[in-house]
């Protein structure tokens, strides 16, 4: 009777605890910010601008990763920054998923002409270019975060719809499906009870990716000054104010860059990584 | 005996996409063309027939999974042809369907003990644990498999939980879809002798649907074999060995694989 198969668990790998150490990180710094920022990320000092940081020549100590031109700490304003990133990514990410995956869903399993309705909406809104859409957006409803979480929404709910239209589609031929009407399950229950669990894993990992997406967006449209007020750290801000000062100041481009890169792999990774340990059916 | 199921002129047709003209309707396919037979309570029927005969329409139409374009099913005095979901909901427990492929038919993300327990929630039955316990004596499954899913279960496990789901609700009907076609010859048997057992310990009545006449012999007490979606014979399955009269019976009899190839059907 106890045969291995009940048995088999997957180890967390070290994808799934790496990338959740580096969020989880981020998430401490962004709500200690104003206990932890060693600077305040907004104090000019212009005759502390430019310091390399700690490790080369020239280094002032407490400015651990040197100052950008005005002579702002930029630890301090990536951790502050971390906040804005952070926000827009769980906000905006979770609502784009909340509205795409129950369209898509819909569309998915009902068929007919809800499904036509879906369908021609995401055919048409994928039409757009979606960076100049999302500009047209921010410029119509004016910079801010709710704004930047709006034009996120509204531009990236197709890419949950179209995946989990199709998964549901898959699953809604299988058996089970038909097995549910016949023991008197209702349609709307049975996508919410048979359909949406096996949906969930590529619903997480489509969230996850979207969470990654979400900050890419914001630090874009930080980046040609349409996000927060400029006064605000943000890491696109940063990387825009270092890029006009690469050759003098590479820290204050690379540093964003490199929380940026970390922050988008590690959600993408944290996705995958939930999705192997804690889907029951192991493939 | 009282006629559980009563068929009269059974229709179905379906759009055929593949032909859909750009603009309007598809034209219709006739799957099953003016089916009739009665069922009575407690027999065995087996229904047979090749692909596409529309044996699997049938069932699904017996069990209202597609609704019939023309004739009448009649289930214990009801007509259920063309009832509404919500009206037909309280009828739904006493006519119970086994799949054919339980890897598609048992939802892959609940475990065992949810797939057998939640017909029984949706019909408001009480005292539920104990009824899925029962319901896995009943087909011979130890009760920790309760905590088990399904892909950790071995093909003749898996095709036993089915079972389990269908007679938890101790219906009166039960449609059995090919459900040892994917099954080595091991578990075939057991699955056949589990549920031969259970038509006469739970009083059911079934309508066994295979390709496989040699399954039919061993189970049924009569036979419907059907062809492009006509019945050719109905007969009680002794004479249909015996004296098979419609010649697709005959061709279908003579598929049958023997241990020795000289040897004749008696």
């Amino acid at each position: 009777m106890a045969d291995g198969r009940a048995q088999i668990r997957r180890r967390a790998g070290p994808r799934l605890w790496l990338s959740a150490l580096w969020l989880g990180l981020l998430a401490l710094a962004a709500l200690l910010a104003p206990w932890i920022a060693p600077k305040d990320p907004l104090a000019q000092d212009l005759f502390l601008g430019r310091l390399p940081p700690f490790w080369a020549a020239g280094a002032e100590p407490g400015y651990w990763l040197g100052t950008d031109s005005l002579g702002r700490d930029v630890l301090s304003r990536l951790i502050h920054g971390a906040r804005l990133a952070l926000t827009v990514a769980l906000v905006a990410g979770s609502i784009t998923c909340l509205i795409g995956a129950t369209l898509g869903l819909l569309a998915g399993y009902l068929r007919g002409w809800v499904d036509i309705v879906i369908s021609r909406a995401i055919d048409i809104w994928m039409a757009f270019p979606p960076v100049l859409f999302s500009i047209l957006l921010i410029a119509v409803l004016g910079p801010g975060l709710s704004s930047i979480i709006i034009a996120i929404v509204v531009i990236d709910w197709t890419r949950f719809a179209r995946v989990v239209r199709a998964e549901a589609m898959a699953q809604g031929a299988m058996d089970y499906v038909a097995s549910a009407q016949v023991a008197g399950r209702s349609r709307l229950s049975t996508m919410v009870t048979e359909i949406l669990p096996n949906v969930l894993p590529t619903i997480v990992v489509l969230l996850t990716l979207e969470m990654g997406i979400a900050v890419i967006v914001e630090a874009i449209l930080s980046f040609v000054n349409l996000s927060i007020s400029t006064d605000d750290p943000t890491w696109g801000g940063m990387i825009a104010e270092g890029r006009t000062s690469i050759h003098q100041a590479w820290w204050v481009l690379i540093f964003p860059l490199i929380a940026l890169f970390l922050t988008v792999l590690s959600f993408s990774q944290l996705g995958e990584g939930l999705k192997d340990r804690y889907d029951p059916v192991l493939r | 005996m009282a006629d559980l199921y009563a068929v009269q002129d059974l229709r179905l047709s379906l759009p055929d996409m593949t032909r859909k003209p750009l603009l309007g309707p598809a034209p219709r396919i006739e799957i099953l063309k003016g089916i009739s037979f009665t069922l009575p309570k407690g027999e065995i029927l087996g229904i047979v027939g090749g692909s596409g005969s529309g044996k699997s329409t049938l069932g699904c139409a017996m069990v209202r999974l597609l609704e019939p374009t023309g004739g009448h099913i009649r289930f214990d005095g009801h007509d259920i042809t063309h009832l509404d979901e919500p009206t037909l909901r309280p009828l739904r427990r006493r006519f119970q369907m086994i799949f054919q492929d339980p890897m598609s038919s048992l939802n892959p993300r609940h475990r065992v003990g949810q797939i057998i327990a939640a017909p029984l929630r949706l019909h408001g039955f009480t005292d539920i644990q104990a009824k899925v316990a029962d319901a896995l004596d009943h087909v011979g499954l130890a009760r920790p498999f309760a905590d088990r899913y399904p892909h950790e279960l071995s093909g003749g496990q898996r095709q036993r939980v089915g079972i389990a789901r269908a007679i938890a609700l101790r219906p009166e009907f039960i449609l059995a879809d090919e459900i040892v076609s994917g099954l080595d010859v091991s578990s075939q048997a057991q699955v056949l002798n589990l549920l031969e057992r259970l038509v006469r310990e739970l009083g059911l009545t079934l309508a066994f649907i295979s390709h496989d006449l040699s399954v039919i012999r061993r189970l049924c007490s009569r036979v419907l074999v059907l062809h492009r979606g006509e019945i050719v014979e109905n007969a009680p399955v002794t004479d249909l060995f015996a004296a098979p009269k419609a010649a697709y019976t005959r061709e279908l009899l003579d598929a049958i694989p023997l241990p020795d190839p000289d040897q004749v059907w008696a």
